[in-house]
């Protein structure tokens, strides 16, 4: 059972953590200048985090770290999908959908 | 585009917010089913997504308390996975760092995943939006995810432990993930970019408290940044 202070602390210093992470350039920086090598850093802040992100949560997604078929295969669909057709909904669709019938179908 | 009203941007913002409702639906209610199993109430699984809205940061956090690991650890965990948010920050001061503070203010604070990748996706691809176009585009790609987290967190939350074993929830951040991520492969450097880090997202995997992500990020940025210098010197 998790403990009442603790779980309240950690609430609010996430919060107040998170909102601070948010905040820190778009507030403090504001409509001062960047330059040229930053901003191309940014260029590929999403590209690179959130395959970062992913990438284990696709690979070790089985019970203790395993390697699970079902959500690689669903992963490459989605992927695939979304680099064919550019388009979110059929990408989350066709991932959906094949992670559904790949657990349902041979469970 | 040019003729985009600050309305007609917001509406855009929600009309491209909009699919990411059925991945941010389930997901906000795992957590609540989840935390209701950890023993929160609903009072305190609704504090939670309201005061942090940042799902990995809060399974995150709701793992490790349920692991009775030091509050310390806790935290600066949950923030190691939240740090990608500080990039995205940063990311989209260019375009929106002359707003009005109040503005930016809330935008911080709605600053999530489905946010940042759709307005700085609109933001690269139409350059001549205004900063006001940009924010109504941003608070509108936020409306609908927002309301349903809110609203999902509540649904887990009362719907409690009675959900059937077996739905493969847990993979629908993934999944979301990855088709944000395809459509933004536009170029060798951006794929680059996401080679490099997913390569050293799985050699890092093992690092604890998950600063392998904030390494993997790193290095996939420069890594896409030195391929764009590197074309650039190259062309004619």
């Amino acid at each position: 059972m998790i403990d009442k202070d603790t779980l309240w602390l950690v609430i609010f210093g996430l919060g107040a953590g998170s909102f601070l992470l948010r905040f820190t350039f778009l507030g403090f920086v504001g409509d001062r200048p960047l330059p040229d090598w930053l901003l191309r850093h940014l260029r590929y802040t999403a590209v690179a985090i959130l395959p970062a992100l992913v990438a284990p949560l696709v690979v070790f997604s089985g019970e203790d770290g395993q390697t699970e078929p079902t959500r690689i295969a669903a992963a490459i669909i989605t992927l695939a999908v979304g680099i064919w057709t550019r388009n979110v909904f059929a990408a989350i669709g066709a991932g959906a959908i094949t992670l559904f019938a790949l657990v349902y179908g041979l469970g | 585009m040019s003729t985009t009203t600050t309305k007609s941007a917001f509406w855009a913002g929600v009309r491209d917010g909009a699919p990411f409702v059925v991945v941010a639906g389930p997901f906000a209610m795992l957590f609540g089913v989840l935390a209701t199993e950890a023993g929160l109430n609903v009072f305190e699984v609704m504090s939670f997504s309201i005061v942090v809205i940042a799902g990995a940061a809060q399974f995150t956090a709701l793992q490790l308390m349920q692991d009775e690991a030091p509050t310390v650890i806790v935290l600066i965990s949950a923030l190691a996975v939240n740090l990608r948010v500080a990039m995205y920050s940063a990311a989209l001061t260019p375009f929106l760092g002359t707003a009005p503070l109040w503005q930016r203010i809330f935008a911080a604070y709605l600053l999530v995943d489905q946010s940042y990748a759709l307005s700085h996706a609109k933001f690269d691809a139409v350059p001549e939006m205004t900063v006001p176009q940009r924010m109504a585009y941003f608070f509108g790609t936020c409306t609908l995810v927002m309301i349903v987290w809110f609203a999902c967190s509540y649904a887990g939350a009362a719907l409690g432990t009675s959900l059937p074993p077996g739905i493969p929830l847990d993979f629908a951040l993934p999944i979301a993930f990855l088709s944000m991520v395809a459509p933004m492969m536009r170029t060798l450097p951006h794929l680059i970019a996401a080679g490099v880090a997913v390569v050293v997202s799985l050699l890092a995997a093992s690092i604890p408290y998950s600063l392998g992500l904030i390494v993997a990020g790193a290095l996939g940025m420069m890594a896409g940044a030195q391929a764009e210098l590197w074309l650039k010197g190259r062309a004619p």
